[in-house]
């Protein structure tokens, strides 16, 4: 790694955290109703809202009707989805004249921005019109990152509430999550993105005279005509949202959509700005800051060795070009590195901290394309994912995850020294540890299945991109990436097929849904128990111990669930490249 | 029938809520505002000549003269640097192609200028970006050229170089991102200096 690197990835985090601290502050008050500056400023769109809409503001629900809610309201907003794409040849903002899209993308996509994953299987700037893309994935992008903020601060309620029976309600956290977070933060963010070169236009598209025609089958090219559209506003919800579906085809590596290494460093700290300060938020709803502290704690152990490891194997490059006569040593006047799917700005450190960020949080935009990684480089990204998408995470969804892995962890504190485990003072019994093992088994399960399935039929084969055991890389990325609300993909996959699109569109939906409901299971069973007292037997959770054991639980599920199936992909990869 | 009345109505008018101030009033505001303080920006960072668009500074062009200097190879469909279908060669680094593909690269490089035969390419030359639009090459790319575009324009070396470095773009803040040439910007300036040392 150059000393640069490390310099960068340092800054990176401080700046990151020393956002997140104040906003972690500001979102507890905002969810705790104590946010009067805000709520000056925008309480009357708020209350405007919830008279149209017949919602009570201080209305509480059990956690039956909050999980209904959650899924009614998303299922209607993947049904709006999907009309809108199947309709857009006849409906405005549409100048390059896109036809419908296909039904089974269609439901792909509709699936995919409800549940904040953002796999694209289309292409953005040949298959959305504006249309599209503004009114309903736009809209996905603000209200599925705000769901799950919304099941995150029902489950912080469950663990804060005595002999409790209700958790707030979804659509007061819905409101306010959207209205007093993430809009302010994407304006502002948006702005700043225009700023860099990041385009915001209703222009279909520019067409340039070249400095110099070339050939091309036969005929000399002298046009470059320029796709440009209104990115900037759903680029900058698409970080903060964790969301991650581009406004182009090759995403964040796109110059409109990423021009210069300062946007780089924005949509950097935006992807994962948001999960860490939940972290700080959590800390305060519990009425302890050192409980969401050893949390973060917790993420950056696993967070800067997987860093390290990704921006190794890719500035070592790939010693089969290098035999081929390629020059691939960082020096100051070339970044060397693997740089096949990287732009020059970026370099290998930029490159690999974008990967490692987007596929710890759920986010899933790319800065480079994964496919070209090396496979240990390529690897690391893939097991993140399989982790399930809670070493930061989604907005939200990363946390509750987060959650679920330290429950686990003081049961098995529980289970060597023989006592009841205990989670910030809430009996763990039976009910929570079957709920906690269905949000870690689901999601794995359809991982494997689903690869499993994909080896076994052509449809599932003929669409590989790439030969031998990267090929199989390629598809057990797929899954990993949906059943986990990714979103990233190893691109060479064409899965626009109706395999794909109908298979990874079923594991999103596993994924999301069959998650949050256990999840708010266990929050509305929390609820509904006393506080234990704290005592000597008392297993504290905010001390580096408990942030070991959390670790190494997270680690040894994530090892034993998936590594068979890496061996069989990078791995195999990686002794293949060594062998030469 | 409680059950659709309680959570149907909220669901749809929230939905239909939303859509009006993320999907329309979030985007309109953010053009308005990005138009009235970075025009420029936000509609492309076009270069513009006496009324023609000749490019934006900020996506790459492909060039195969050899008295220009070469940007990166590009993955685009149908032909490089398209962009209206940005995309990346996504091919693995164990796959035969891609290793085929840089050989060829490097060959027709040393094709074009014999002497550099020795010498091993800097990598990103023989790569495909990301977005296949890269406008970028690294510093030791653009050097690497030097000797050829200065000889097929009859230029002294030195000033190749020269206009090389001049036109290198360092670290943001000295510290993000990487060193980085513009070909096009390069290429551009290249244009006026042949013209002028005609005309001299």
């Amino acid at each position: 790694m150059t000393a640069n690197a490390v310099v960068q990835f340092l800054v990176f985090l401080v700046l990151l955290i020393g956002l997140a601290l104040p906003l972690g502050a500001y979102m507890a008050r905002v969810y705790n109703g104590e946010a009067r500056m805000a709520q000056r400023l925008l309480s009357p769109i708020e209350h405007l809202f919830y008279r149209i809409a017949c919602i009570r503001s201080d209305e509480e629900m059990p956690w039956t009707k909050y999980a209904a809610n959650v899924v009614v309201f998303n299922v209607l907003g993947a049904f709006v989805v999907y009309l809108l794409q199947r309709t857009q040849a006849a409906l405005p903002l549409n100048p390059a004249h896109l036809p419908n899209v296909p039904p089974e993308v269609s439901f792909n996509t509709a699936v995919s921005f409800a549940t904040n994953t953002n796999w694209q299987t289309y292409s953005g700037e040949t298959t959305m019109s504006y249309f599209t893309q503004m009114l309903g994935l736009g809209v996905q992008n603000f209200v599925s990152a705000a769901t799950g903020m919304a099941v995150l601060i029902a489950f912080v309620r469950g663990l804060v509430r005595r002999r409790a029976e209700s958790l707030g309600s979804f659509w007061v956290d819905l409101t306010r999550s959207t209205l007093y977070i993430l809009l302010p933060l994407s304006f502002a963010l948006a702005i700043l993105l225009v700023s860099q070169g990041v385009v915001q236009t209703f222009s279909g598209s520019a067409t340039a005279e070249r400095l110099s025609p070339t050939m091309s089958n036969g005929h000399g090219v002298i046009e470059q005509v320029l796709a440009l559209g209104p990115a900037a506003s759903q680029i900058a919800i698409k970080q903060l949202g964790t969301n991650g579906g581009g406004f182009f085809n090759a995403n964040s590596a796109h110059p409109f959509e990423n021009p210069t290494p300062i946007s780089n460093l924005l949509q950097l700290i935006s992807i994962l700005l948001i999960p860490t300060a939940l972290c700080f938020t959590f800390g305060s709803m519990v009425r302890d800051r050192r409980e969401g502290r050893a949390i973060l704690s917790a993420m950056l152990v696993v967070f800067i060795p997987l860093l390290v490891a990704t921006t190794v194997f890719e500035q070592r490059g790939n010693p089969i070009l290098r035999g081929a006569g390629v020059d691939d040593v960082a020096s100051a006047i070339s970044s060397g590195g693997n740089m096949e799917g990287k732009e020059v700005r970026f370099g290998i450190t930029s490159s690999a901290l974008w990967a490692v960020a987007t596929t710890a949080a759920s986010n899933g935009s790319v800065n480079a394309m994964h496919d070209s990684f090396t496979p240990l480089g390529g690897l690391v990204p893939m097991w993140l994912i399989q982790l399930g998408e809670i070493i930061f995470g989604g907005v939200g969804s990363g946390l509750y995850g987060m959650l679920i892995y330290a429950i686990i962890a003081v049961f098995i504190a529980g289970l060597m020294v023989g006592r009841t485990p205990e989670y910030l003072g809430k009996k763990i019994e039976a009910y929570e540890i079957k709920m906690a093992s269905l949000v870690i088994l689901l999601p794995a399960a359809a991982v494997l299945i689903g690869t499993a399935v994909a080896c076994l039929v052509p449809a599932g084969s003929a669409p590989i991109g790439n030969p031998g055991s990267h090929g199989f890389s390629e598809i057990l990325y797929a899954f990993s990436s949906g059943a986990n609300n990714n979103g990233s993909a190893f691109g060479g996959l064409t899965a626009s097929g109706t395999f794909y699109a109908t298979a990874i569109g079923l594991c999103m939906w596993i994924g999301r849904y069959w998650v949050i409901v256990p999840v708010l299971a266990i929050a509305g069973s929390l609820a509904r128990k006393k506080v234990v007292p704290v005592g000597a037997g008392t297993f504290p959770t905010h001390t580096p111990l408990f942030v070991g054991l959390l670790v190494g639980t997270i680690a040894l599920v994530g090892a034993l669930t998936f590594i068979p199936a890496l061996a069989l992909g990078p791995i195999v990869e990686h002794l293949q490249l060594l062998a030469r | 029938m409680q059950f659709i009345l309680s959570t149907l109505r909220p669901a749809a008018s929230l939905l239909m809520l939303f859509t009006g101030l993320t999907g329309v009033v979030y985007p309109l505001a953010v053009t308005g505002v990005a138009q009235a303080l970075f025009p420029a920006q936000a509609n492309g960072s076009l270069i513009e000549k006496d009324g023609k668009v000749l490019g934006s500074r900020l996506i790459g062009q492909p060039f195969d003269d050899v008295r220009s200097f070469f940007g990166r190879p590009s993955a685009t469909s149908p032909a490089p640097y398209n962009a209206s279908a940005s995309a990346g060669s996504n091919l693995g680094p164990t796959n035969p192609v891609l290793a085929a593909a840089v050989r060829e690269r490097i060959a027709a490089l040393r094709s074009v200028d014999p002497s550099e035969a020795a010498v091993p390419v800097p990598v990103d030359l023989v790569t495909a970006s990301g977005s296949g639009l890269d406008p970028h090459i690294s510093p030791a790319a653009a050097l690497y050229q030097v000797h050829r575009v200065a000889k097929a324009r009859d230029l002294a070396e030195e000033d190749v170089r020269a206009l090389v470095l001049e036109h290198v773009e360092e670290r943001a803040l000295g510290l993000f991102g990487e060193p980085r040439v513009n070909v096009l910007l390069l290429n551009r300036a290249l244009d006026e200096v042949a013209r002028r040392s005609a005309s001299e």
